[in-house]
């Protein structure tokens, strides 16, 4: 008998601002510890918030793009509880009303294709701190420069049915706030981390008791944990036992799931409106004017790509899997033929992304411009260079050795595309081979080939080749 | 020179009568002469005369204000970087802020003069000062009496002439109930017009900074230079600054004041009443109309501030957990014992008293029956307080059921304790303003005060009414005998 397996997702994302949701301090990363740490967010006495509005328009972004509603009013409540790094005894999130709710992500499912998740909601909190429980001799060092970091929960209805599409949705999600610009993504520095509800039924029976994966901050542990918990949680069932609702952490090592505390040990978290802070209030004024400034969004772009340079979708959702991509391809595309922005897209996903990569480069550190890159598929496009040569002037293009037409000119790697000194050529190399040439006119294909080798050779690279397989036919009679 | 008002002692300084540190030296000796009101908690002379100094400068060079050199002492509520700031409370004993509060710095930047800072109940959580881990605060009217509370220290050092003016601050009836049974002058403005930062937080939505003197004119003058919007306290309110003292000397003919039926019930004892009542008689001499109003659901205000306060205290006091500040217990096991050895230590069975109850009305189950339902009939006292400013321009009654009661009356019963603030804290639920003036003495000749309140924004009319029954009557010129030397 099968199972069938449900996930909801609830994803952190530390939203890109300068400084703290209710503080001045800093957010930047990696500092000495507690020298970002205000004292607001060492909590001392006499100390309030006071709401960053960057956080709140990056979560008015974050609705907007997945077709949410944004309340006009949200409440942000106090979560209740003790723990060192947490320097009020309560952190402020939103509980009731949150800034948004609804709204959906589209992935593509391996197993059921394009299918959009819906999102419960989104709302604005604050990062705890961090506890060091190592080099301390027994004691526990409290770093307090994240406390107070902006962060947008991101919740998902539980509609997803396997590890692979929980992969997925995570990817769109993170790419999404990468393109609308609220959180550098950078997920092992922590800024995008999420937490799986993962449960399993019999199809048709109610839902599976859940438990909660804490924490998991790469996609790779994302897969790994999951695919356990759903084996772990079926043998269990399979094996008589029952699954008991519980918060379970994933260690990459053993990549086993264990249980962190069960639900009866559950905080009672207190949750109540913070009266040190008025509600949230959006107005229309603002909403348009987020609105006004929102970029085009990535379905829009890749469909903008497949109707302007007759981009195939496959190409079109790689060349906008990111907005710096997109640019970059856009400014290479721009008012040129298609097929010079096919030649661009085919290069950008091609020699140029296996270049980077194997640099660890983003597009951004990119040694070729899109400029640059464009007056290499021009030559392309009108014949100058064969792909083979434009292989070679793209290294050293790499290189910082200038334009496509000064390396053309100086490497004197034009194309020959003059008939006649290609039939020059083609004359002397099939006086030279009267073998193959009898084994051609006998029937032999391969000693074409042969022949065409020899042709490029000769012309030490530079003839057409489409030329030189027409003209050396045509001579062949 | 001590019985002087604060406008008198302004005008003094500027007229170079006396410096600014010859007045700091003279209330220093008083601070030290009246020791055994235990008003004070942390007074520093070499502090207070750096700054007297500061204030002769500026006013040698011309640029003072009204207020500049005229001595001021602190509620241990705020914070302050000079004194040590401690609520009240063993958990912040010799605590040192590395900030002053907004109130303390606005004040400073007006001059005055920091005499120290003064006991209040711990956290501000009590009535009759009795809550404070530094011992009690002596009503110098009559030190078997309890100067009242939560601001005990700021009433006491006012009546005994051992400061001039003291910040205090008013969650349920902390300015008012204190100032009455000290025989003083005392306002809290609206929610929202004193800056609540570095304000150590009680209840942070009933918590508002207020003022203690000898007179509604003194008052006036000092909100001048106190209240104002912060941008660094959210809740504060984003209006224009105004002159409190604008409306002093407007008549009250005509002015149509409002007395609460509910105010005048079961439990007011005669004394009390009658000087209110002579008091209002006063207000009608003067062309004012008494008129009967109600406010029917007033008497809910005790348990509904005994849900809401609570509940926010429990969260406020959370960050006290001897991690970061504060006390923390000598001995103990695990970070979670820790947690709770330094906080059971660390307070005082009021503060411990107020966190159970809050955590309970917080808690799953029980939020919807105890903190929603209160905050919907918060809701209904402040809209009948609205119904009730339709029909007149003031409310006026008493502040206190009694005289301040002797030390230990009601220490071991913490509901009729609470009971102290029947009279106030319906205007704090509301967020109106607030005031209590001198209107003469009850039992044992200890005084009495009259509640003033206003609806929202208009303390400058507050502060006029109280004015002009002060320009007739001389109950807040008083001085405890004990106080003449």
């Amino acid at each position: 008998m099968n199972w069938e397996v449900v996930i909801g997702l609830e994803t952190h994302a530390q939203l890109s601002t300068q400084s703290k949701i209710f503080s001045g301090a800093s957010t930047a990363f990696g500092a000495a510890p507690n020298t970002q740490a205000s004292v607001i967010d060492v909590a001392l006495p006499g100390s309030l918030p006071v709401l960053n509005k960057g956080a709140v328009e990056r979560a008015i972004r974050f609705g907007l793009a997945i077709g949410a509603t944004i309340n006009r009013r949200s409440i942000f409540a106090r979560k209740n509880y003790f723990y060192p790094d947490l320097p009020k005894g309560y952190q402020i999130s939103q509980f009731e009303i949150p800034v948004v709710q609804g709204g959906k992500i589209a992935i593509v499912s391996p197993t059921r294709g394009e299918i959009a998740i819906q999102l419960t909601r989104a709302h604005l909190e604050e990062d705890a701190g961090k506890s060091l429980h190592e080099d301390f001799h027994g004691m526990s060092g409290i770093d307090l420069n994240r406390a107070g970091t902006p962060l947008l929960e991101i919740v998902s209805e539980p509609e997803m049915s396997s590890a692979d599409e929980a992969v997925a949705y995570a990817k769109a999600l993170h790419s999404l706030v990468r393109w609308i610009d609220i959180c550098d993504g950078n997920m092992q520095e922590g800024s995008f981390r999420c937490d799986a509800n993962v449960s399993v039924r019999r199809p048709g029976a109610p839902l599976g008791t859940r438990r909660e994966i804490k924490n998991l901050n790469s996609f790779r542990f994302l897969q790994q944990a999951i695919e356990y918990e759903i084996k772990w949680q079926i043998e269990t069932l399979e094996d008589g036992g029952k699954i008991q609702q519980a918060t379970v952490l994933f260690d990459p090592d053993s990549g086993q799931t264990r249980v962190m505390r069960l639900k009866e040990d559950a905080h009672d978290y207190r949750y109540f409106p913070d009266p040190d802070l008025l509600p949230l209030e959006l107005s229309d004024e603002w909403l348009e004017e987020v609105q006004a400034h929102m970029p085009l969004l990535q379905e829009e772009v890749s469909g903008k790509f497949m109707n302007e340079y007759d981009l195939t979708p496959y190409q079109a959702r790689t060349l906008t899997s990111s907005r710096e991509l997109a640019e970059y391809f856009e400014s290479a595309a721009r008012d040129s033929d298609s097929k010079v922005a096919q030649l661009c897209a085919n290069w950008i996903s091609g020699n140029l992304s296996a270049q980077l990569n194997e640099e660890d480069l983003d597009i951004s550190q990119s040694r070729i411009s899109a400029v640059q890159l464009r007056g290499l598929a021009e030559r392309i496009a009108d014949g100058t260079i064969s792909g083979k040569m434009a292989k070679e002037v793209f290294d050293v293009m790499w290189a910082g050795e200038g334009s496509a037409d000064e390396i053309i000119e100086r490497k004197g790697l034009k194309q020959i595309s003059d008939a006649g000194a290609i039939g020059k050529i083609v004359d002397t190399v099939i006086a030279a081979n009267a073998q193959q040439v009898a084994d051609y006119k006998a029937g032999k294909e391969k000693a074409f080939n042969s022949l065409v080798g020899q042709v490029m050779k000769a012309s030490q690279g530079k003839a057409n080749p489409g030329q030189v397989n027409e003209i050396l036919k045509k001579k062949l009679g | 020179m001590f019985e002087k008002s604060v406008a008198d002692l302004g005008r003094a300084l500027a007229a170079k009568q006396v410096s600014a540190v010859e007045l700091a030296k003279l209330y220093l000796e008083r601070i030290e002469r009246h020791k055994q009101l235990n008003a004070f908690l942390d007074v520093r002379p070499d502090v207070t005369l750096a700054q007297a100094r500061d204030a002769d400068a500026r006013i040698a060079r011309g640029d003072a204000t009204p207020l500049t050199g005229v001595p001021v002492a602190h509620k241990d509520i705020f914070v302050t970087r000079d004194f040590a700031s401690t609520a009240s409370s063993r958990m912040l004993k010799g605590y040192m802020s590395p900030f002053d509060a907004t109130v303390v710095e606005k004040l400073g930047l007006a001059g005055m003069v920091t005499l120290g800072k003064l006991n209040c109940d711990e956290f501000a959580m009590g009535s009759s000062n009795e809550n404070s881990y530094y011992g009690n605060v002596l009503n110098p009217w009559d030190k078997t009496a309890v100067p009242g509370g939560s601001s005990g220290g700021s009433a006491a050092a006012v009546a005994a002439r051992i400061a001039p003016a003291a910040t205090a601050t008013d969650t349920g009836g902390s300015i008012r109930e204190p100032a009455a049974f000290s025989g003083i002058t005392g306002i809290k403005p609206t929610y929202g017009r004193a800056s609540r930062w570095g304000m150590i937080a009680f209840a942070s939505s009933l918590d508002q900074a207020g003022i203690m003197t000898a007179s509604a004119e003194d008052a006036a003058l000092i909100f001048n230079g106190m209240l104002g919007f912060d941008p660094k306290d959210s809740t504060s309110v984003d209006r224009a600054g105004e002159d409190y003292t604008r409306s002093l000397n407007h008549s009250v003919k005509g002015l149509r004041i409002g007395v609460p039926k509910e105010f005048f019930g079961e439990g007011l004892q005669p004394d009390v009443e009658k000087a209110v009542r002579e008091a209002l008689a006063e207000y009608v001499r003067q062309g004012a109309v008494l008129v009967d109003i109600s406010l029917p659901n007033a008497a809910l205000g005790i348990p509904v501030y005994y849900v809401i306060a609570p509940a926010e205290c429990s969260s406020n006091l959370s960050r006290f957990d001897g991690v970061r500040y504060g006390h923390r217990a000598a001995h103990y096991g695990d970070l979670d014992d820790m947690i709770k050895k330094s906080r059971a230590e660390g307070f005082g069975p009021e503060p411990r008293r107020r966190i159970l109850i809050g955590a309970y009305v917080l808690s799953h189950g029980y939020y919807d029956a105890y903190y929603i339902q209160a905050q919907k009939v918060r809701r209904i006292i402040a809209d009948e307080f609205q119904q009730a400013f339709r029909q007149c321009d003031i409310i006026a009654g008493p502040v206190t059921t009694s005289v301040a009661f002797g030390f230990g009356e009601k220490a071991a019963d913490p509901v009729a304790m609470y009971l102290s603030d029947l009279y106030t804290i319906p205007g704090s639920l509301a967020g109106i303003p607030g005031m209590s003036i001198p209107c003469g003495f009850g039992a044992k000749n200890r005084p009495v005060g009259l509640q003033l309140m206003s609806n929202y924004f208009e303390e400058a009319k507050l502060l006029g009414v109280a004015h002009q029954y002060q320009q007739a009557t001389d109950w807040h010129m008083r001085l405890p005998p004990g106080a003449k030397s």
